[in-house]
């Protein structure tokens, strides 16, 4: 049970991402959503590469012992700096829309036709 | 001919590279800068025809990052190039290199046009390195820089308030369904300890996880390829965006539809013929659930293109429509996979991503000039434009009747193929196709009279004719366009056959790196 609690963690970021994505109108919470949704991804990757007592994958003057898996953090990184740029342009966004449309509810943002 | 490995990537590099110099070059001077981006493309197209020659003739050809040979476990990035790849390629290498000649007159009035090009050519390298990487993390990477780059395209003009709502829209669903394909590669990747393509497509068991990864990468990709019921961000961000802009998007959205093939035909090629619940093999349970998308796509984007009173928007749900044909034929060749008129079917299915890239290139290319001539895209304003503008109303015309399917122009080269094998299938799937088709037609002519015939009227009376680069890169197209319609038999037999066979005989692209080791 208890090694299978960074899983659970993983499905309910998910789920939480997906209920804000979903249900709420303000959109900043939309992309905190995106961003829950995005964590969850990365802890799972990350949940991926652990072994039980593991260390860091270092080699230089390492103790010895089990060693976490370097792939996954590899991909994580990569994951994480791809989350900031779109974080960051989708707040870029929000900025632009709260400047045409003077508010940020959903339901007042629809300009394109149906 | 031999060319060195390094070459496929160039192709990528080359893009990426130039993105990082174009605002340099436009510290110099403008007309400089449209060259350079011009010649950055034009040179990563020939790299492009090289290659497919090559792979053309010599088969798969794959080239390692960071070492010669491939060492196991594989961690190396894997760049591996079939016929199929080259095929996408080719697409976007032409449309990216057209929507750039266009922009050099269509965005002239624009400021910041060294972000605009940076853009272009950062999505180019996404696109390619979509279409050309082996490796599924890869993939992802290359699928969120494209998502970013169109993103940031789509809201290019920022002072218009649709153009950056279409943009978050757009922002949202990719982001999401990039999210969706890493988690999938996650559940892959936990399984089978791999991320190469074709390594992960030897070792898969079709495990529930593999069925959950399946789905997951399915609806992200298909969602990102604008199929319904995911497609309502396809006519916001195509009707929002800046003509040129719409034309790369619609090659970005097919490097989407790639990754569906690819995931399905190779990455799950092993599991296709696994018999599930009631003797029926994974295979007809796919291609039945792509086929009925695939058919709702055909009829709601003719219906709501009926309905449409802006120009630009018209065309996009009739991108949607074109869409669904081609999955219809995809999915048809999936039901029938390993027969002959599955064969016929998948041949029309990927013959159909090149005319449709094509033909619906060419519509938002000639509603972008009358946007540039006029001001105006609402169909209801719009009046007797053929008086003024000559060339663009035969580019328009060569553009309705292909996307409508007419006999000499190369729709119809597709979608007969689409209609005799979907015919064997189910005759319904066939009428559908055939009805929704003439629909399409009526939609354009609809669109022809309203803003090409009509009476003179005093507000466009002094309407131009728009500048020669605008005019050269439609005509590029149309003549592409009429000479796939007049020879297709040079185009199925040269790349589509290849590409088809490149997807059925998935197990050479999985023994060319399993093999090596």
């Amino acid at each position: 049970m208890i090694y299978n609690i960074p899983y659970i963690a993983v499905a309910a970021l998910i789920l939480l991402g997906l209920y804000a994505l979903i249900f709420k109108r303000n959109l900043i919470k939309m992309v905190i959503g995106i961003t829950l949704i995005e964590s969850g991804v990365n802890l799972f990757l990350i949940t991926l590469g652990y072994r039980k007592d593991s260390i860091a994958p270092i080699y230089t003057s390492s103790p010895g012992g089990t060693m976490a898996f370097p792939v996954p953090q590899a991909l994580t990184l990569t994951s994480i700096v791809i989350g900031v740029a779109v974080l960051a342009l989708m707040l870029s966004l929000v900025v632009h829309i709260y400047r045409h449309y003077a508010t940020l509810d959903v339901s007042k943002i629809r300009r394109l036709k149906e | 001919m031999n060319i060195p490995d390094y070459t496929i990537a160039m192709v990528v590099a080359i893009p990426l590279l130039g993105a990082f110099l174009t605002p340099l070059v436009s510290k110099i001077n403008d007309k400089i800068r449209n060259i350079f981006v011009i010649l950055v493309l034009a040179l990563n197209a020939g790299l492009v025809f090289l290659l497919a020659s090559e792979i053309l003739t010599k088969g798969i050809k794959t080239y390692i990052f960071g070492a010669k040979d491939l060492t196991f476990p594989i961690v190396r990035i894997l760049f591996e190039v079939d016929a199929m790849s080259i095929f996408m390629a080719i697409i976007s290498s032409i449309l990216v290199l057209i929507a750039v000649i266009y922009s050099w007159a269509f965005m002239k009035e624009n400021t910041g046009l060294d972000k605009y090009y940076t853009l272009i050519l950062l999505l180019t390298a996404g696109m390619l390195g979509m279409v050309l990487t082996g490796d599924m993390f890869n993939f992802f990477v290359f699928l969120e820089i494209s998502s970013i780059a169109s993103c940031a395209l789509i809201a290019f003009w920022t002072d218009v308030g649709e153009s950056v709502e279409a943009g978050f829209k757009y922002i949202v669903i990719s982001s999401m369904g990039a999210l969706f394909v890493l988690f999938a590669v996650a559940l892959l990747y936990g399984q089978y300890n791999a991320l190469n393509i074709a390594l992960l497509s030897n070792l898969i068991q079709y495990t529930f996880l593999d069925k959950i990864a399946l789905v997951l990468l399915i609806i992200a990709l298909a969602m990102k390829a604008g199929i319904v019921p995911m497609h309502m961000w396809l006519p916001d961000s195509y009707g929002s965006a800046p003509s040129s802009v719409t034309v790369i998007l619609v090659s970005a959205t097919l490097a989407s539809l790639y990754g569906v093939l690819r995931v399905i035909f190779t990455l799950y090629g092993n599991a296709l013929s696994t018999l599930i619940r009631f003797d029926i093999s994974v295979n007809v349970l796919i291609g039945w659930f792509i086929v009925a998308l695939a058919v709702i796509s055909i009829i709601i984007g003719v219906t709501m293109a009926l309905i449409q009173s802006d120009f630009n928007r018209l065309i996009a749900y009739g991108a949607v429509a074109e869409i669904g044909y081609m999955f219809l034929g995809i999915g048809a060749g999936i039901v029938a996979l390993g027969t002959a008129y599955g064969k016929i079917a998948l041949n029309g299915g990927i013959f159909h991503i090149m005319n449709d890239a094509l033909d619906v290139a060419l519509l938002f290319l000639v509603a972008g000039s009358i946007y540039y001539a006029t001001r105006e895209t609402s169909l209801d304003k719009l009046c007797g434009l053929a008086r003024n503008m000559k060339y663009t109303t035969v580019f328009f015309i060569i553009g309705l009747l292909a996307i409508a399917g007419m006999p000499p122009l190369n729709g119809f080269a597709s979608k007969i193929l689409i209609y005799e094998s979907t015919f064997q299938i189910n005759p319904i799937l066939a009428i559908v196709a055939i009805l929704c088709s003439i629909l399409l037609l009526a939609v354009f002519v609809k669109v022809f009279f309203s803003a090409f015939m009509g009476p003179k009227i005093s507000k466009y009376s002094d309407v131009k004719e728009v500048p020669k680069s605008m005019l050269i890169s439609m005509g590029i197209i149309a003549s592409i366009i009429v000479f796939i319609g007049l020879f297709p038999d040079i185009i199925i037999s040269n790349i589509v056959e290849p590409a088809s066979n490149a997807l059925i005989g998935y197990s050479e692209y999985v023994s060319q790196v399993v093999g090596g080791l």
